[in-house]
């Protein structure tokens, strides 16, 4: 249901999240959408309070006050007697309550299949598409002996089963022999007792009569269509909606307080607006961006715990998310540090630090989370950390997300030679239109250009590729305001939530240090012109304003390219934004760094003070 | 604002503790309610389902899974022992010549026999699981068929970070200052079964002879994270810790590196030495936050045993904190002033901060997100 200004002309929307409960106002002003205020409180799902709506009060309060102040009016109030008054009577109540949950671990599921990288992947893909974190994917033919995957399924006490295998028309053996599996386990779900675990199933058409016969009296089994009906369709919408439909109806419920904040979430009208994973609400905003504009994508959102990395690509916007479960900048810190190994860390460092140290003070932050830097080294050296996170949470997206495995592909005699096949990743990072970062780390950097080198150097964009950042975190609130004002949800988001950080032009492929490389000629709107023929391994910042354009000329030496059609000289609009446009001509596939310490610290350097990253002190 | 709330970890001479021992499943619980009960008691137990050892039946007899109906000996629910023979082909001419037995790998029982795939599941005998008080105490109350509450009067500390399982003993001071390494001529054998205290750090060299030595835990107030590796054989990913089976428990108050233990739980700790002592390193530093605990049970009388109502500590001026973060990490001071406005520190973030006095009279300004308060 979709409703107008004339109803929605104010709107409160939160997120509880695992440790914070984020509130935002939206407002219809001067004939537009704004999102007007923020505040917060820590989420209280845990004793002693044991009830998310405490938080979702404490926010909204915070919210009113701010209000209050903002428009010197006493007595604006938007809830009374601990409850929403909805819809708005003049200073009193909000036209719609919406929220987004992740608090009390979001939604954790265990998906199976028959062969892990087919029909197995096909489930995890629905899993995270539809919000959540996925366990373990446990198939026919994985390495791990049967009891040892009844032992695994009976420890994990995931929130629900997605169960997929077998074409329709396929085998029905190994998938009911996972079914045995399953029901041997007699699993149990997360939270409470009282109810039996959900499972869903989207496999093989076929077997559903004995699926039913093995699990059905277990569980709580549902039937959907097959995800995966023929090798080369896979068919995640209905497994996804089941998915949405059990989070409500079971997870939530069970969560404490979650039975009333169901109940607040309503539109004018008062029918239900329903609580969404937050990850989901994201993603959703991520699709939306892609198709208006009609450009591929990548988004990322670094949190404390996980980072989520959602991508559109290709003609067809096909979306992909994954969810790094352990790769985070405080609960999860000292993960990146297990994963990446120090040296890669020590490689985005700009000067020498003892290694003992360091490892300490990576440990101190993951148990003392909420800490935050406040040497400038100190700083440095988290926002090193952050780019190998995102570096390796965008190295699992990139395996992810890829065409389908197992099809047989025919190919002309063109093709005969080409390496192509099946199951390669469709992340393009040449045809990569937009780049957009979330998280504490990216939205609340010092400075701006800070979250551009992080990006930059994480995700090594190819060609040209704009920049962007989610303001104050508030993409999950649009993603589900998106349920009820497509049109409040799109102009918040251009107007208040995204802020364009400027453009990168990279470049690909190798060259020596010192030759040229990228020769650049920019119109600037102010009517100055940039003009330099930069070497190979420099970087160079253009500020050019937000809303602004700068043409360019743009024409590459020693083989390196910029486009995918493997052009070496382009005329082209580069966006500016709050921090201008960044002329990278460091090499792409190979991206390398000097292997020689004191070399790549005065490389470091340099960059750093080209894009004004730090005070100089430090990078004198 | 004139004060704001702060987390911090509890150090007291004096709680009432209020502790669940609850078994993973259902069971027998063996107290009743007002027994006192003694740490090392068994207070609950069950039979946790046994291992389940599946496999294909029909596959190994050499007949379809439709016909094993045919050949089968069993049925769910059977007891079964090693060699019982699961199923048998009648053999040629059904004389039994040349015929295939399958014999039960395990003792146990059946659990199902599916006739779609010709796959059994086995299931090894039940495994029995003890649940201990943990706690010198009484017990207050009883969760039927789940476990217990048992309630003490301690002196209690929080730690921050912690390895290895629940255990208890006597508590000796090793330290003679809460600035001390942990000294290894001073581990001997009259250590074996106490939980010894160090100071500011536990090389790796002395947790590895205190836990030749007999040791059961180490208190230390830091410790080194190269040190946990080698104690492990792996870098801790994620702060999910207390199942480490390295035969020794160890809880640091502070963190990591060498950092002087808090003088207050030096001292508490001085105070009780040659208590019976309770201790545990499980932490969890996500949704659900468990740290790990110092109890030492106390003398106490039953109506005492009234816990006070739980208090979010509160930060306002003349609130006793520690730094919790460089600069200045571990050191102690007194917050003299409490200013609303966003400051710029000098890593430029934006931040809440306050003001504090450390005991010799300098200042300081400190992101409120970096201090925590010590409770009085």
């Amino acid at each position: 249901m979709q409703y107008d200004e004339k109803r929605l002309t104010r709107i409160v929307a939160t997120d509880c999240g695992s440790t914070t409960t984020k509130a935002i106002l939206i407002e219809w002003i001067d004939g537009e959408f704004r999102q007007t205020i923020r505040g917060e409180a820590p989420t209280t799902v845990e004793a002693p309070l044991n009830d998310v709506t405490k938080g979702v009060i404490n926010a909204t309060q915070e919210l009113e006050e701010l209000a209050r102040l903002k428009y010197h009016n006493p007595n604006i109030k938007f809830m009374e007697n601990g409850e929403f008054v909805i819809p708005r009577k003049g200073d009193i109540g909000v036209d719609a309550y919406v929220s987004t949950s992740s608090a009390g671990g979001g939604l954790q599921m265990m998906v199976t299949g028959v062969v892990a990288s087919m029909t197995g992947e096909s489930a995890e893909r629905a899993a995270l598409g539809a919000g959540a974190i996925v366990m373990d994917l446990i198939a026919s033919n994985d390495k791990r002996m049967n009891h040892e995957k009844i032992e695994r399924i009976r420890e994990l006490r995931p929130d629900m089963i997605l169960m997929a295998g077998g074409e329709d028309g396929g085998t029905v053996k190994h998938v009911v022999e996972m079914a045995e599996l399953v029901a041997s386990a007699d699993p149990k779900p997360r939270l409470g007792s009282g109810y039996k675990l959900p499972v869903i199933y989207a496999g093989n058409k076929d077997a559903r009569e004995e699926i039913v016969k093995t699990l059905g009296e277990k569980v709580d089994l549902i039937i959907t269509d097959n995800i995966r009906p023929k090798l080369e369709i896979e068919n995640l919408l209905p497994a996804r909606e089941k998915i949405h439909n059990l989070f409500m109806e079971h997870v939530m419920k069970q969560a404490p307080g979650y039975n009333k904040l169901m109940e607040w979430t309503v539109g004018p009208d008062h029918e239900q607006v329903p609580i969404m994973p937050t990850p989901a609400a994201v993603g959703n905003i991520m699709q939306a961006i892609s198709k208006e504009e009609n450009i591929e994508v990548v988004g990322v959102d670094i949190g404390g715990a996980t980072t989520d990395i959602f991508s559109v690509f290709t003609k067809d916007f096909i979306f992909n998310r994954t969810v790094s479960a352990n790769l985070g900048l405080s609960y999860s810190i000292s993960n990146v540090l297990a994963s990446a190994g120090l040296e890669n860390i020590m490689r985005w460092v700009p000067f020498d630090i003892n290694e003992s140290e360091l490892r300490n003070m990576i440990k101190n932050k993951m148990i003392r989370p909420t800490t935050i830097p406040s040497l400038l080294e100190e700083l440095v050296l988290e926002q090193a950390i952050a780019k190998e996170a995102l570096r390796l949470a965008f190295e699992q997206h990139k395996s992810f997300a890829s065409s389908l495995k197992g099809m047989q592909k025919q190919r002309d005699i063109s093709e005969a030679f080409s390496q192509s096949v099946s199951g390669e990743t469709i992340v393009n990072m040449m045809t990569l239109d937009l780049l957009v970062g979330s998280g504490g780390v990216l939205s609340h950097a010092p400075r701006r250009n800070q979250t551009v080198m992080m990006l930059i150097d994480a995700f090594l964009p190819e060609g040209i590729t704009r920049l962007s950042v989610d303001s104050i975190f508030m993409m999950p609130h649009l993603g589900v305001l998106s349920e009820i004002s497509s049109k409040a949800a799109t102009e918040v988001f251009r107007k208040d939530c995204m802020i364009y950080l400027g453009t990168c032009v990279a470049p690909v492929g190798k060259s020596k240090i010192g030759k040229p490389a990228l020769y650049a000629k920019l119109e600037l709107p102010d009517g100055s012109v940039f003009e330099e023929d930069i070497p190979f391994g420099e970087m160079r910042l253009i500020p050019c304003e937000i809303g602004k354009v700068a043409k360019a000329t743009l024409k590459t030496h020693s083989g390196l390219i910029l486009d995918a059609d493997r052009k070496k000289e382009i005329t082209v609009d580069l966006h500016g934004g709050v921090v201008g446009i960044v002329l990278d001509t460091r090499g792409r596939q190979p991206f390398v760094l000097p292997t020689d310490k004191n070399e790549r610290i005065s490389a470091l350097k340099k960059w750093m003070k080209a894009l004004i990253v730090y005070p100089e002190n430090i990078l004198s | 604002m004139g004060q704001a709330y702060s987390a911090g970890l509890t150090v007291t001479d004096s709680i009432i503790l209020r502790k669940e021992r609850i078994l993973p499943l259902k069971g027998q619980v063996l107290v009743k309610k007002g027994d006192k009960v003694k740490a090392e008691n068994v207070v609950a137990e069950t039979l946790l389902p046994g291992k389940v050892i599946p496999f294909n039946l029909a596959n190994k007899l050499g007949v379809t899974p439709q016909q094993l109906v045919n050949f089968i000996k069993i049925k769910p629910g059977d007891k079964i022992t090693k060699n019982t023979v699961l199923a048998e082909t009648k053999g040629l001419f059904g004389l039994g010549i040349m015929k295939t037995e399958v014999l039960s790998p395990i003792e146990g029982e059946v659990e199902n026999i599916s006739s779609v795939t010709g796959q059994i599941l086995l299931r090894e005998p039940r495994i029995p699981v003890q649940v201990k008080a943990f706690i010198d105490g009484l017990v207050t109350d009883i969760i039927e068929d789940e476990g217990v509450i048992i309630e003490n009067k301690s002196a209690y500390i929080q730690g921050i970070f912690g390895l290895g399982g629940e255990t208890f003993g006597e508590l000796k001071m090793i330290a003679d200052s809460s600035d001390d390494e942990l000294d290894v001529a001073k581990i001997d054998s009259s250590c074996a079964g106490k939980i010894i205290v160090a100071g500011a750090f536990a090389p790796y060299h002395a947790i590895d002879i205190a836990r030749k030595n007999g040791v059961k835990a180490i208190i230390t107030g830091g410790i080194d994270d190269q040190d946990i590796k080698k104690l492990l054989g792996y870098d801790i990913g994620v702060a999910i810790t207390g199942h480490e089976n390295i035969g020794i428990t160890i809880v640091c108050t502070e963190g990591f590196g060498r950092i002087n233990m808090a003088q207050k739980t030096f001292n508490l700790l001085k105070r009780f030495e040659g208590y019976k002592t309770s201790i545990h390193g499980r932490t969890q530093i996500r949704a659900g936050v468990i740290r790990p605990e110092i109890i030492i049970p106390l003398q106490f009388e039953e109506q005492e045993l009234v816990a006070k109502e739980v208090t979010m500590p509160i930060l306002e001026i003349g609130t006793v904190i520690r730094i919790i973060r460089q600069p200045h990490f571990g050191r102690i001071a007194k917050v003299t002033a409490l200013p609303e406005e966003l400051t710029k520190v000098e890593s430029e973030t934006l931040v809440r901060v306050l003001e504090a006095e450390f005991e010799d009279g300098t200042r300081i300004i400190v992101p409120r997100a970096n201090v925590e308060v010590i409770e009085s």
